[in-house]
C-alpha cells in the first residue's frame, strides 16, 4: 500500500485516476491512498437534494465553482483549495465486506488526524463525519465497486469556509469548521498531508491482510 | 432466470436504497457488469450481474428502500 500526492487536481481528473486504480486493484494491483486538493467544485452525491444548493448552478459557475454529479454516497459537498482530500482505494473484500465498518474506520482516521493537532473531535450518531464542537470538519462519502472502495474524505485544513455558505453541506444545518479555525493559526498543507498519509497507512495496513 | 439480489452490506445494515440503474429492461449484460447502485448512509455500492443475459424485469425504482435479500431485477439467459 502506498500514498500518492496528486497535488491540486481537477475533480473529474481525480475521478478518472480513482477509476483506473479501482480497476488495477481488482486485477490484484497495490492498494493506494490518493491525497489531493481540488479547485472549487460542488459535488452532488447519490443522495443529493438540489434544495441544498443555496444558489443556482449559473451563480456557482459565475463564481468559478464547477457543479458535478458524482457516484459517491451522501448529499452535497464542496471541495476547494485548502481542503485535504483523501481517496483510499482499498479492497474491502479483504476487510470484512462491511460498509458501515469502513465509514467508522474513516471517521477514526479523521479523529486520529485531528488529535495530532490537539483538536478533540467526535462522531455524531446518525451524522457520519468528524465533528468539532457541533461543526463538521471532515466530510465522508464513498463508492464501492466489487468491494473495492473509492472516493473518501475531505478534511478542511485551511479551506475558505465562506464558500460553504453557498450550500447546506450534506443537507445539514450545522456549520463547517477547519483545522486553522480551530487552532487560530496557519497550518501547513504539506505537513498535513504527511500526517494524514501516515495515519492511513498505519490504520489500514494493520487491519488488512 | 437469475435474480439480482440486494446482498449483505455489513453488520447491522438491514436495508439500502436504490440510487440508480445503470441498465434498462431489454439490455444485454455480461456477468460482473455493474447493474444497479444502492446507497446506505454515506456509501454507494454497485451491484454486479450474477450472470450474462437480458434484463427482463426491474423490480425496484430509484429512491425506494428495500431489505437485504430483496430481488432487485431478473435476468434471462
Amino acid at each position: 500500500m502506498y500514498v500518492e500526492d496528486l497535488g491540486l487536481i481537477q475533480y473529474g481528473h481525480a475521478c478518472q485516476k480513482q477509476k483506473q486504480a479501482v480497476f488495477e486493484v481488482l486485477q490484484g494491483g497495490e492498494e493506494r491512498i490518493f491525497l489531493c486538493e481540488h479547485s472549487p467544485v460542488l459535488t452532488l452525491g447519490r443522495s443529493a437534494s438540489r434544495a441544498n444548493l443555496l444558489a443556482s448552478v449559473d451563480d456557482f459557475e459565475k463564481k468559478g465553482i464547477e457543479v458535478v454529479e458524482t457516484d459517491r454516497g451522501g448529499d452535497v459537498t464542496l471541495h476547494a483549495p485548502g481542503q485535504l482530500v483523501a481517496y483510499p482505494i482499498l479492497d474491502l473484500g479483504r476487510r470484512g465486506k462491511d460498509l458501515h465498518k469502513y465509514l467508522f474506520q474513516l471517521e477514526q482516521v479523521g479523529i486520529d488526524f485531528l488529535q495530532r493537532f490537539d483538536i478533540v473531535a467526535v462522531r455524531v450518531s446518525g451524522k457520519t463525519g468528524v465533528w468539532v464542537k457541533n461543526c463538521k470538519l471532515i466530510a465522508i462519502g464513498v463508492g464501492v465497486r466489487k468491494w473495492v472502495a473509492y472516493h473518501g474524505i475531505g478534511v478542511n485544513v485551511r479551506t475558505d469556509l465562506g464558500l460553504f455558505s453557498l450550500i447546506r453541506p450534506c443537507g445539514l444545518e450545522e456549520g463547517v469548521t477547519s483545522v486553522e479555525q480551530c487552532l487560530g493559526r496557519e497550518v501547513d498543507m504539506a505537513q498535513s498531508k504527511e500526517i494524514l498519509g501516515n495515519i492511513f497507512l498505519d490504520h489500514f495496513q494493520s487491519c488488512g491482510i | 432466470m437469475s435474480d439480482i439480489i440486494l446482498p449483505e452490506l455489513g453488520e447491522g445494515i438491514g436495508e439500502a436504497t436504490v440510487a440508480c440503474w445503470h441498465m434498462s429492461i431489454g439490455d444485454k449484460v455480461e456477468q460482473d457488469d455493474d447493474i444497479v447502485e444502492v446507497v446506505t448512509d454515506k456509501a454507494s455500492f454497485n451491484i454486479p450481474s450474477p450472470a450474462a443475459g437480458i434484463i427482463k424485469e426491474i423490480c425496484v425504482d430509484p429512491g425506494v428502500t428495500v431489505q437485504i435479500g430483496s430481488v432487485l431485477a431478473r435476468i434471462e439467459p
